[in-house]
């Protein structure tokens, strides 16, 4: 019987009014917070379907601007010394500094895509990549970077085939791809590269592009050389895009004007590309392409490996798009041989 | 120097000469990377490893035979191992500290009271070495230096580096990982409730030190039997070993806390017996050692679910130069450095894989991580410190000079699952498999074939010319001046074909004008068709490296897959004749 007045004693006697005004003070200030954090959060519509990125349209346009009026654009060097070819070639289209400038930050792009030796042709030979890095700085390039995005793992492409040793010995720094360097890039008008991730990050700060690379047999897309170079720069599960493989490098001939392309075909990989793995895959076809327009370039290297542009429909399709020239003679290429 | 400051900083030593060389087993050529450094030097030293392998295969590997350095020196100072080398005993030891701060004496004497589940480890190790006489290592999962390597290799460092990013770029994936990360987690964290609780009831590495220091010539001991029972050196004692009374040698990590603490120095370590008696292990049941026993009958059991046999997983494949299943399991301590140091992250540690035998031994996961087996790269062999995984020469995996004969080591085969490949199943050109076949002359070669497209017939109003000018407009999705989209008359499989080079609503231009004797009839229909190359496998040539299968975009179940058939490893695996 005493329990009723046992309880009200207990909730009545210990708390005085201050106490209790105290705790509806704090406990309304808990409140108010809680509901100003609901309506700060508050979301009426609810997730989206996909979540919307800010997508880039493009790598840039590096053409070089003040290329002597009349110049050549393109130099075709016969030889077998790389250094010596390239040197002769880049002289010929008026000199180094007609494309690098003192201070430049150049990124040279490299085909790095296997864990092989130089010796198999699968990769950017190093004495090019030396050979150009070495007259970038000489023309008062204040950096150099060397890129690629390959197949195998990254550290083992560019040591096992010797482009990390020459970046070293030139002085040129190499980027291995990482996850903070890649942004989706939508190219305009474009089917295939809509919000896609492209290895972006590497060009910050960049202001001439170089692209290094070989010339290799490929089934798929008839030949791998300059534009198919470009694949490098793709991030994501990209081998999808081998559905349409001339519309993917027709577009990545879209997404970046270089300001010059360098085609190595001193040794060509013939058969079993584009990785190779045999020396008997190779063949001296003893040329080296010096170009500002990538197109052009390929359409020599497409000779070199013996075929013609309707094997490798890509070439034509990016002339169509307005990346390039695919009858190269159009361009009056300057012919030098090393040897003589 | 007290002995405990000798001891610390041994400890320290050796706890950041592993963390030293889990840094530097990083492939690469930079002075901290993989070029030279002992990286196996602590596992090396592991008698339990050593003894196991050795009980397995009648063999003890040569590295291993550092394990007779620790030998040596326990059978006469007793378990110095655990007291001034073990990492994972610094680890034990300071955690146990860190939970005993603020905590009065009883609490700190109860805690390190001799405790009868201290046996527990012996039977363990009887167990784990029945085991080996049935052929079956697996000290590895409880040696707590495989445990600790394999815990800071795939659990701890990924973790800090998808952060910080200074031992990869890419961020490193191991699967079921987390499984690992628990064990480590619960090995450590039970210190705080009984400190040292893995060295003194669980580990095996422990319970064969404590048996080998039976005949030490130096141990601790008391001067006197009788003391002022302080219990100072019971509240600091590492071992639970009883040093203030019936002494218990094989408990003793050789912390000396008792030995520094004692306030009248009555505890010593001397060539005598100590004034309080003494005994050589804990108290031992013959039960205990009967259930430890049937480690012989679980392995046993092991052996007739045929996994090494006739009964394995086709999925299972082991890293290149990875002995047959059955050796494999008689070496392979899990102690992760192959996964650690592949390159391309595709070694993982199995879950249940290889069966339960098999928990934590490398498999090779082609989906995950960045290529497949990198033709140029024999690491994994060359770190494995026992062997499981034989040093290859790059010469024997590539099959070149001397081994020409035997050919390149084979993982196992490339299957093309023709339900799912694009080409074989979808109309879709793709060959990005036949694209990274590293081999020369490819082991994946093609076939090329014309299908007519879905709805791909329609009939030519006019033809003019390259330009063909349709009736209707042809549905589909593909870009049909893309290189790969053909036309040709219906029902003329030898008709010529004309490559399709533009496309605008009704009005195709192809890439030469249809000759005469090809020209359509009126009316007459044609197809748009498209160029498949289909990819085959030669499964003579295929080395299984899962190039392809790493590439196929197909990306959730591969429409290549690579199984263990054909693998060099294995006879039973032979495949082709």
């Amino acid at each position: 019987m005493n329990q009723p007045t046992d309880e009200k004693r207990i909730h009545t006697g210990e708390l005085n009014r201050r106490d209790f005004l105290k705790r509806v003070g704090y406990a309304s200030a808990v409140a108010l917070a809680a509901g100003g954090l609901g309506l700060a959060f508050y979301d009426w519509k609810g997730p989206a379907a996909s979540e919307g990125q800010k997508a880039l349209t493009g790598l840039g346009d590096y053409t070089p601007r003040a290329l002597a009026s009349g110049g050549a654009k393109m130099a075709i060097i016969r030889g077998t010394d790389r250094a010596a070819m390239f040197a002769q070639g880049v002289k010929a289209l008026g000199g180094m500094e007609s494309f690098i400038q003192k201070g430049d930050r150049v990124l040279l792009k490299v085909n790095a895509a296997f864990a092989t030796p130089a010796s198999l042709g699968a990769t950017t030979h190093p004495e090019v990549l030396a050979a150009v890095a070495g007259l970038c700085f000489k023309a008062g390039a204040a950096q150099v970077l060397v890129t690629d995005n390959p197949i195998n793992n990254p550290d083992s492409c560019f040591e096992i085939t010797g482009l990390a040793g020459a970046a070293r010995a030139t002085g040129a720094r190499v980027i291995a791809p990482r996850a903070a360097l890649f942004s989706p890039v939508s190219l305009p008008g474009g089917k295939l590269i809509q919000n896609w991730p492209v290895m972006a990050g590497v060009f910050q700060g960049v202001t001439k592009v170089i692209v290094v690379s070989p010339v290799k047999d490929h089934q798929r897309a008839g030949a791998s050389m300059t534009l198919k170079n470009f694949y490098g720069f793709l991030g994501g599960r990209r081998n999808v895009f081998h559905q349409d493989i001339n519309g993917i490098i027709t577009e990545l001939a879209l997404l970046l004007k270089p300001t010059l392309c360098v085609l190595d075909g001193t040794v060509s990989m013939m058969t079993n590309g584009p990785t190779g793995g045999s020396l008997s895959d190779l063949k001296d076809t003893g040329t080296m392409v010096v170009s500002t327009d990538p197109v052009a370039a390929d359409a020599v290297g497409v000779e070199l490996l013996g075929r013609s542009l309707a094997d490798v429909p890509y070439i034509l399709m990016a002339q169509a798009a307005g990346a390039g020239q695919a009858d190269y003679r159009l361009l009056n290429p300057v012919l030098l041989d090393t040897r003589a | 120097m007290r002995i405990v400051t000798v001891r610390r900083l041994s400890q320290i030593f050796f706890l950041a000469v592993f963390l030293w060389f889990c840094i530097t087993a990083t492939l690469g050529t930079a002075w901290w990377q993989l070029r030279g450094w002992p990286i196996n030097w602590i596992l090396n030293l592991d008698p339990l490893t050593a003894l196991a392998t050795a009980l397995a295969t009648g063999t003890l590997y040569a590295p291993l035979t550092w394990a007779l350095v620790a030998t040596f020196l326990t059978l006469f100072v007793g378990r110095f191992f655990c007291g001034f080398a073990c990492p994972l005993g610094t680890i034990n030891q300071f955690t146990g500290w860190l939970g005993r701060l603020g905590q009065g004496p009883a609490g700190r004497v109860e805690a390190n009271r001799h405790r009868r589940p201290q046996a527990w480890k012996y039977y363990l190790l009887v167990f784990l070495l029945a085991l080996t006489f049935m052929g079956s290592v697996q000290t590895g999962i409880f040696d707590p230096l495989p445990l600790l390597h394999r815990s800071v290799n795939l659990a701890l460092f990924p973790l800090a580096d998808n952060c910080l990013g200074v031992l990869s770029d890419e961020p490193r994936f191991y699967a079921s990982v987390w499984v690992i990360g628990v064990v480590l987690l619960g090995v450590v964290g039970l210190n705080l409730a009984w400190p040292r609780f893995f060295c003194r009831f669980a580990c095996p590495l422990g319970a064969l030190f404590g048996l080998l220091s039976r005949f030490t010539p130096w141990r601790i001991g008391k001067t006197a039997d009788t003391c002022g029972d302080c219990l100072i050196c019971e509240q600091y004692c590492e071992g639970a070993c009883r040093p203030s009374g019936k002494f218990i040698g094989s408990e003793c990590v050789l912390c000396f806390n008792c030995l520094d603490r004692c306030p009248v120095s009555r505890v010593t370590f001397a060539g005598k017996a100590s004034a309080a008696g003494e005994v050589w292990v804990p108290d031992l049941s013959r039960r205990g050692f009967i259930m430890a026993g049937a480690g012989v009958l679980l392995a046993s059991m092991w052996g007739v679910g045929g996994l090494a046999g006739a009964n394995r997983d086709p999925s299972l494949i082991r890293p290149p130069g990875a002995l047959d299943e059955e050796r494999f399991l008689a070496r392979c301590i899990r102690c992760g450095q192959c996964m650690r140091i592949c390159p391309g992250n595709i070694i993982q540690p199995a879950l249940f894989e290889a069966g339960v035998q098999g928990l934590w031994t490398p498999t090779v996961n082609y989906r995950i991580g960045r290529s497949g087996c990198q033709p140029n790269c024999i690491a994994c062999g060359q770190v494995c410190p026992t062997a499981a995984i034989r040093p290859l020469s790059l010469e024997e995996k590539q099959g070149l000079g001397e081994f020409a004969a035997q050919g390149p080591i084979r993982l196992g085969t490339a299957f093309v699952d023709r339900g799912r490949c694009l080409p074989w199943a979808m109309d879709r050109p793709c060959l990005v498999c036949h694209e990274l076949c590293p081999v020369s002359p490819k082991a994946i070669f093609t076939r090329t074939v014309f299908e007519t497209i879905r709805d791909g017939q329609a009939v030519p109003a006019r033809v003019q010319g390259p330009g063909v000018e349709l009736e209707a407009p042809i549905s589909t999705e593909a870009n049909l001046a893309n290189g790969d989209y053909y036309l040709r008359s219906t029902g003329q499989p030898e008709a010529a074909l004309r490559r399709i080079a533009g496309l605008a609503g009704t009005r195709l231009t192809l890439e030469r004008p249809l000759a005469g004797e090809s020209l359509p009839a009126m009316g007459a229909r044609v197809d748009i068709v498209v160029r498949l190359a289909r990819p085959f496998v030669d499964a003579a040539k295929c080395i299984g490296c899962g190039m392809c299968e790493h590439e196929c975009p197909v990306s959730g179940r591969r429409a290549i897959r690579v199984y263990s058939e054909n693998e060099s490893r294995s006879r039973l695996g032979r495949m082709l004749i």
